[in-house]
């Protein structure tokens, strides 16, 4: 039987690596299954270190599913440290699972979670550490099948010939389904039946894309087209929605690491999906439509996550929290609530600056004052008319001068560059609106100080920024030193930005087709693993892989796209007709907002009417603030989250 | 009420550091819903202290920590079954082996522990090992430089090291060494290079904890009162 454990082999060079903690497991609730060699094995694997891996909650929702499942069984991996790395190559030690420390190989199913295009080198990486070949023709019967999910997987083509399958959407009911495929396929006593086979029945389901069933071809302009290679094979893909959050209360037990990650808190998410609409923001596109958690169910997730945890800190979590309709009760009830033993604080990740008033700022963070983030994404009320995220100025202040008089000294601001039609006096606007927050916090104290962080906008996949040529690396750099020059002349104005340099290679991948296959083989083999990692990001190993490919970097990234042109990921379906994106696309070029469809009427982008669902929104009426809709004579509505008053400390 | 705990450290959990396991106990009082008293000021705490911390990767048998119970919101007689009530909610390889109750006035685990014992698995052969320990027993002064608050200091570690014994099982050489940790501790890696040629550890494992009163030898236990705890304590 297929059971083993390297833990013996990995124990004696633990004493010699970074933080070792992160190799051991021991997480409360965790899991050490049972192995049965009737089930699908799965190992769910993080492409990137354990602290920033283990916090995902999609890997962890999915965790419990699988076992609880009668016939699977899941453990975790975690891409190791370079110094670990290394010893593991030396030594000849696999990847493994941090539950059991079974070798990678043993499992039936390789799953990663891609969350960002930098992490591709990653699994490929953890692949070859895993002894399994990278490229998926190479693989046999007796290799672990490999899936991926998450956001990245809209555009799954530059891995479209190293992972066998993908899962579009919402993962909770789509991973039983391919467990049972699989499950048939391993108990099955027909000998003629081939690895091939078995993706041809995963094919089948909903949700979920082989790439090995679709041929590329190239048209005269050099775009990718694919054909299914047979009738039984689906022309489009659609993504798998959950249509009650509510049946789905995951995860039920949250992983405690024992060493330190990020987001290290309970996280209870409140509502999945948004309809404010921002044109750049892929996720609050692909996600739709909203479905929210009754705030009965949030108090229950939020109280026994608490007692079982020993969490003194819970997230609701969401896109946009205070967009949630519940969040008064339950933000007054956690805080207030008798069975916490000892203070809990509450953090509202993803607020939005219309919403965040001084009785929020007073509530949240009660036990300890931590940092507070606000995105205005764009320095001019026209810049955030295109990318349609409306929020005033006197929203912005609002929001600044609520935080500066509770307390707080210092706050981040969070803006993208790079943005369709910018100009200079957009980029600009940036560091005016910085200076004018910290003139604002002057007034409370001489401490004031306003940190902005600027990323270089890459356009997505299914949103309607996915036509648009992304800036160029020198212009982005221009944009940068245009931003350092102007922060320079406000003292407690501190300027952050992303590499422009890292902003190209995901706007490469992002929009990128099959042909980045081998430049992603080429880029790993010649070291460039970690590419998150600002130390070990190398745009040379990229840029040098696409010449050696033949391909050219500026023709992915930079290059316009017209509505006739086909796309990389046609053949998929994120609920969203293409037609309102292009309208979506036009109307942001007309500097023409949208509405927030949750309380006015639909306007038909496709996700709701595909599937025969509706928003499950708990309020009626939308939530007072300068943004709902658009701005543009809407009425500001009658619910208000934000008349929150809780002072009172639980002790 | 002031609580002292003795506890184990064993298994995977050795690769946890002391800040990690600081943290692990913060969460696993509150699991077990034992409630403590909170620091005063802006960014209140509970109050739990630490005894002297265990180097990333060594196991112990005998790890402290005192925490400051908030007796008025605790049934008085829930307060001996606290060891089972947590034991449960803690990480596997930590396990409570005795509990006492401090008086009102002690001093830190961290000021009053004078010396431990630790064990040591080395690579060398028993025999060689036994010569180095003769070595280090017979020399006035051994002088080694070593690294305290980021500085490179000279010090003399003779008057630290007040007993040595070499133990071989199987293929295994370990050296049990008690090394005092007053003014400032002596580490078991320092320890090992106090003679020439140096020793290469395997596994550490702490062992016991020492308080010397001037006349005799106790534990940290030993200066509380037991409750009514169903636990047998090893304190010794």
């Amino acid at each position: 039987m297929r059971m083993s454990t390297i833990w013996d082999r990995l124990e004696g060079y633990l004493d010699s690596v970074e933080k070792p903690a992160r190799y051991i497991g021991l997480e409360q609730g965790s899991l050490k299954p049972l192995h049965d060699e009737s089930n699908v094995a799965w190992l769910l694997t993080y492409p990137d270190v354990y602290e920033v891996g283990l916090p995902n909650q999609g890997l962890q929702i999915l965790y419990e599913i699988l076992n609880e499942s009668p016939i699977a069984e899941a453990e975790r991996a975690y891409a190791p440290w370079v110094d670990l790395e290394k010893i593991m190559r030396d030594e000849g030690i696999p990847l493994f699972s941090v539950d059991t420390h079974r070798p990678a190989n043993e499992f039936d199913v390789i799953a990663f979670n891609l969350s960002s295009e930098l992490v591709y080198t990653n699994l490929i990486n953890c692949l070859d550490l895993a002894g399994v070949p990278v490229s998926s023709v190479d693989r046999t019967g007796n290799d672990p099948l490999i899936g991926a999910g998450g956001h990245c997987v809209y555009n799954p083509e530059p891995l479209a010939n190293i992972v066998d399958f993908f899962a579009l959407g919402d993962g909770e009911e789509v991973v039983s389904d391919i467990t049972k495929v699989i499950h048939e396929y391993k108990s099955s006593e027909d000998v003629t039946q081939s690895r091939r086979d078995l993706l041809q029945e995963l094919s089948k389901l909903e949700g979920v894309y082989v790439p090995s069933m679709y041929e590329a071809t190239y048209d005269e302009s050099g775009a990718q087209v694919l054909k299914p290679v047979n009738d039984e094979i689906p022309e489009l893909i659609e993504k798998r929605t959950i249509i009650d959050l509510e049946e789905w209360p995951y995860p039920k037990k949250q992983l405690v690491p024992i060493t330190e990650v990020v987001h290290d808190r309970l996280n209870v998410e409140v509502f999945r999906g948004c309809t404010r609409g921002c044109r750049f923001c892929q996720a609050g596109m692909i996600t739709r439509p909203v479905r929210e958690r009754s705030d009965e169910q949030v108090r229950t997730m939020v109280q026994s996550g608490l007692q079982r945890t020993g969490y003194d800190e819970v997230a609701l979590t969401s896109l946009s929290t205070a967009d949630y309709s519940g969040i008064k009760n339950v933000v007054e009830e956690t805080i207030a609530d008798p069975s916490n033993c000892g203070q809990v604080s509450i953090s509202l990740p993803s607020l939005r600056v219309d919403a965040f008033t001084v009785d929020i700022a007073a509530s949240i963070q009660n036990a300890r004052r931590t940092g507070l983030t606000f995105a205005p994404e764009a320095g001019t009320w026209r810049m955030r008319q295109v990318i349609n995220k409306l929020i005033r100025e006197e929203d912005l202040y609002g929001a600044v001068e609520s935080a500066f008089s509770q307390g707080w000294r210092r706050m981040k601001l969070y803006f993208l560059i790079g943005l369709p039609t910018e100009t200079d006096e957009d980029t600009l606007g940036i560091a005016r609106l910085a200076a004018n927050c910290v003139a604002i916090g002057k007034r409370y104290t001489s401490a004031a100080s306003v940190t902005v962080s600027v990323g270089g906008f890459v356009p997505k996949p299914f949103t309607p920024f996915q036509w648009f040529g992304q800036n160029t690396l020198e212009e982005l750099t221009r944009k940068v030193n245009l931003l350092k020059d102007e922060v320079r002349k406000t003292k407690g104005v501190k300027l952050k930005w992303h590499d422009p340099k890292a902003t190209l290679v995901e706007g490469i991948l992002s929009r990128g087709d099959r042909r980045l296959g081998d430049v992603l083989k080429s880029v790993w083999s010649s070291g460039g693993t970690f590419q998150e990692w600002s130390e070990y990001f190398n745009l040379d190993l990229w840029i040098s892989a696409m010449e050696k490919e033949g391909l050219e970097y500026e023709w992915f990234a930079y290059r316009h796209r017209d509505l006739e042109e086909p796309l990389p990921w046609d053949h998929l379906d994120a609920g969203l007709y293409k037609d309102f994106l292009w309208q979506e696309w036009r109307d942001a070029l007309e500097e023409i907002g949208l509405e927030d469809c949750r309380w006015t009427p639909c306007y038909d982008c496709g996700a709701c009417t595909g599937y025969g669902l509706d928003h499950v929104v708990a309020s009626t009426s939308p939530p007072v603030g300068g943004s709902q809709g658009t701005w543009q004579d809407l009425d500001t509505g009658s619910y208000a989250p934000q008349l929150l008053q809780i002072t009172s400390k639980a002790r | 009420m002031i609580l002292r705990l003795q506890t184990t450290k064993v298994g995977k959990i050795r690769f946890a550091s002391h800040r990690d396991i600081a943290k692990v106990w913060e969460r696993s009082l509150r699991r077990a819903e034992i409630p403590l008293v909170y620091s005063e000021g802006f960014s209140p705490r509970p109050k739990i202290s630490f005894g002297l911390a265990l180097p990333t990767g060594a196991e112990s048998e005998c790890e402290y920590l005192d925490f400051h119970l908030d007796d008025q919101k605790y049934e008085t007689s829930n307060i001996s079954s606290i060891p089972q009530v947590l034991t449960k909610v803690l990480p596997e390889g930590i396990t409570i082996t005795g509990m006492v109750k401090m008086p009102k006035k002690y001093v830190s685990l961290q000021q009053s522990v004078t010396s431990t014992t630790w064990g040591i698995e080395v690579k060398e052969n028993t025999k060689d090992v036994q010569k180095w320990k003769e070595i280090v027993l017979t020399s006035d002064e051994l002088i080694i430089k070593r690294t305290r608050k980021g500085k490179q200091v000279v010090d003399d570690i003779r008057p630290y090291i007040r007993a040595i014994g070499v133990e071989e099982d199987v293929s295994k050489t370990t050296i049990k060494a008690e090394l005092k940790t007053q003014p400032r501790s002596l580490r078991p890696s320092e320890f090992l290079v106090a003679a020439k040629p140096n020793l290469t550890m395997v596994r550490l494992r702490r062992l016991k904890q020492f308080i010397d009163t001037g006349d005799s030898q106790i534990g940290p236990l030993d200066l509380g009162d037991s409750l009514d705890s169903d636990l047998e304590l090893c304190s010794s």
